[in-house]
């Protein structure tokens, strides 16, 4: 499409159909993922509502009716198939959450729409390789889907045992096809994140604007080629490593089989390989956004822009040698767990770095409150929690007696519900005017804000305190013990649930009044290259390369 | 960058074009080395445990210790048969006193109680794991596959002795006892354990739902 025709006739622009399935146009994709990212996160935002309903109260509540419901089972079997939906629903949560919603929102939606615009590039270097990266998505997203309806282990349905897929549970311990299936839809969920790190890593590298060096170019396109790269070297690992599990399932191998001489351990650390990066990954492109923002809304350029680029290159780098914090009770000995504290706490420096720096870029800064900044500096805020926590997690002493229970559960959603998907609405509405022409109602934005921001805090500050008190994660039920504070976080997450009506409410509203934006509605502040342009940007920006200063 | 081009045809251009593609080559290269790097891990990682006793992993030695400590722990033994194998497996003595250093055998047994001959292979590893570089075993069934026919009775002996170095592991400091694991695992079932409709014309793997317990 952005081929000869394309060049002879600029404004030519493809009608219909065509011109989502066929795209090639950097900006077309990206509003696909950004669709996509809405859809997924509301079914992933629906799991987790159900699950919190399941544990408003101590027993059983709704997952046996649900099991009858959608497996037609009864009795018994009923309450047994529930127990395994509740797991089957906590681990598609996290699947669809991370690689169907904040990875093709923040990635394939925010960084395919800004990126190529803020470099001064006309589109990105591969646009059909763009098109394959995103149409891969849906059916690995169906496949997932699919996954939930299929046996697994005798009696259930539904990969259960949680996003990490640890063997033996996801070996022998399931052995119907519904792990296959979700396995396969890793790989194709995979291959497309690693089509789109190669896209952003070429398009970063060799189309720069003349004159935009990489010391000169936006934090966000930082952010997104650091990103690419942690996707590179990260994702092949899980790709290994959940290949070894297909053929130990399917194929008679002894990867992770001790019968065989292999070690389920083994798999842990392929997966933590790939998936402690994959958080910074999940994070990364938030930083970069964030950034933005607080400088815009400040009208200061960023502090210490150096400084913050290169504290997200040592983020992503020493990302790469902490994975074994997430096995501190494997048995690992006493110098290896010295080691990852020393090295998970180290990630601490850069990550102070960035956000004093968000700070200092406030300080004396002419701040206007506007609906990113709230999100922005709410992000700010609710990461800084998550670190806070995060650090003391990296404790292998302290890790002990907390691991596996709601003080993780509480740490990760505050770095990455709060924090990633903080930065994804900052995102949305921060660029929203730009990518769409319209300006959104500001006051159903900032109650969106804060009806999300009460929610959020409701569901997962309180389990801090039932991690502390001891209950584990990954359970339907727990004793009445524990029953107050999960009442507590159940609230939470309904008004959470209310918040994304509101969202989609605003989404609704801006599109059917029709406010227009203007190409900069942020004011002097917004500096970057995309508010030159006008909005929403032409189909084919920067015909003439735009001067870098 | 600064090459003049001033129109969106540099997308175009065949010398950025053969450029963008060095790039994306250079990215695939990195991401098939990132795969074999991830089955290089199978082994690499083996051998860390081999070298390291990582894991519990024991320590295969061909001499006895010279060096006998005035200094007394405790070994437990643990037998455990991995579902789909029908055997009756058991140490002879639970547990064994023994100073550091000295060498020691000790036995344990397995009855088949199937009317079939089965094969079963054994895997074993020390609690805690950090003791498991400085378990050595001289002898040990567990370093050949057993073959029992229908009720046939096996003695296996063990021959072990624990290094001295274990009493300069500040992880070790207060442990008293070490327990040494085996889990005899059937050979035959070495089957994949997927339902997958697969086209061989095998629609279940009877082992698999025994195995989920293993």
């Amino acid at each position: 499409m952005a081929g000869a025709a394309a060049h002879d006739h600029h404004d030519h622009k493809p009608k219909g159909w065509v011109r989502w399935v066929y795209s090639t146009n950097h900006k077309d994709i990206g509003t696909l993922y950004l669709i996509f990212a809405i859809m997924a996160g509301c079914i992933g935002g629906f799991l987790s509502v159900m699950m919190r309903w399941e544990l408003a109260e101590p027993g059983i509540q709704i997952f046996h009716g649900l099991a009858s419901m959608v497996y037609g089972v009864e009795g018994d079997s009923a309450i047994d198939a529930g127990k395994s939906m509740f797991n089957a629903f906590t681990t598609a949560h996290g699947l669809v959450m991370i690689f169907f919603m904040v990875m093709p929102a923040l990635i394939g939606g925010f960084a395919n729409w800004m990126v190529p615009i803020m470099i001064g590039a006309p589109d990105m270097a591969f646009p059909r390789m763009n098109n394959i990266s995103f149409w891969l998505l849906p059916p690995a997203f169906l496949l997932l889907i699919l996954s939930a309806f299929m046996p697994s282990a005798p009696g259930a349905h539904g990969v259960g045992g949680g996003w990490t897929i640890y063997p033996p549970l996801s070996t022998s311990g399931q052995p119907g096809p519904a792990m296959d299936l979700a396995i396969l839809s890793l790989h194709i969920a995979g291959a497309s994140s690693i089509l789109g790190a190669i896209n952003f890593i070429t398009t970063i590298f060799n189309m720069r604007a003349p004159g935009m060096t990489l010391h000169k170019m936006p934090l966000f396109a930082w952010s997104v080629l650091i990103t690419a790269f942690l996707l590179l070297l990260s994702l092949p690992v899980l790709a290994g490593g959940i290949t070894m599990l297909l053929t130990d399932r399917n194929f008679g191998t002894t990867f992770f089989a001790p019968e065989g001489g292999g070690d389920p351990i083994l798999f842990q650390h392929l997966f933590w390989f790939f998936g402690h990066p994959e958080v910074y990954i999940l994070i990364l492109p938030g930083f970069g956004i964030v950034s933005h923002i607080v400088s815009t809304f400040s009208r200061k350029p960023i502090f210490g822009y150096l400084g913050m680029a290169y504290a997200m290159v040592a983020i992503g780098a020493v990302g790469f040698v902490v994975w074994a914090h997430h096995m501190y009770t494997t048995g690992l000995s006493l110098d290896t767990q010295r080691y990852f504290v020393f090295a998970t706490m180290v990630i601490a420096v850069p990550t102070g770095v960035k956000i004093f720096s968000w700070i200092a870029t406030m300080w004396g800064g002419s701040i206007s409150m506007k609906t990113p900044m709230i999100w922005a500096i709410g992000f700010i805020f609710l990461f800084t929690v998550g670190g806070v926590t995060g650090v003391q997690l990296a404790n292998a002493g302290l890790d002990r007696s907390l691991h596996d229970t709601y003080y993780v559960v509480a740490h990760f959603h505050y770095v990455l519900s709060l924090g990633a998907v903080f930065a994804i609405f900052a995102a949305w509405y921060y660029w929203f005017p730009k990518m769409t022409g319209y300006m959104y109602s500001a006051a159903i934005a900032n109650t969106h804000f804060w009806v999300t921001f009460v929610g959020v805090n409701l569901i997962f500050f309180p389990q801090h305190f039932l991690g502390l008190a001891g209950m584990p994660r990954r359970y339907i039920d727990y004793p009445d013990a524990y029953a107050g504070w999960n009442a507590v976080s159940s609230y939470g997450s309904y008004i959470s649930a209310i918040g994304v009506l509101i969202f989609l409410f605003g989404v609704f509203e801006a599109f059917s009044k029709k406010r227009v934006a203007g190409a900069n509605p942020w004011g002097d502040g917004a500096t970057t290259l995309e508010w030159q342009l006008p909005s929403p940007p032409p189909f084919h920006q920067w015909e003439q390369l735009p001067k870098i200063k | 960058m600064s090459n003049g081009v001033t129109n969106h045809k540099q997308a175009a251009d065949p010398r950025k074009q053969s450029s963008n593609r060095m790039v994306a080559g250079m990215c695939v290269a990195f991401v098939g080395g990132m795969v074999g790097m991830a089955y290089a891990a199978v082994p690499l990682y083996a051998m860390f445990c081999q070298i390291t006793g990582y894991g519990g992993t024991t320590q295969r030695v061909e001499q006895y210790s010279d060096k006998i400590l005035d200094r007394e722990i405790t070994v437990r033994f643990d037998a455990n048969v991995s579902g789909g194998l029908p055997w009756d497996f058991k140490p002879v003595a639970r547990d064994v006193q023994i100073k550091i250093g000295e060498t020691k055998q000790i036995h344990y047994t397995a009855t088949n109680v199937f009317d079939n001959p089965t094969q079963g292979r054994a895997t074993f590893n020390v609690t805690p794991e950090i003791a498991g570089a400085y378990f050595n075993k001289v002898e040990c069934f567990c370093f050949t596959d057993t073959t029992l026919k229908p009720g046939e009775t096996l003695d296996m002996p063990v021959v072990f002795f624990v290094d001295p170095e274990i009493v300069n592991v500040p992880e070790m400091k207060d442990v008293k006892t070490i327990t040494l694991s085996y889990t005899f695992f059937p050979i035959a079932g070495e089957k994949p354990v997927a339902v997958a409709p697969k086209g061989d014309g095998e629609a279940k793997n009877v082992n698999s739902d025994g195995k989920a317990g293993g």
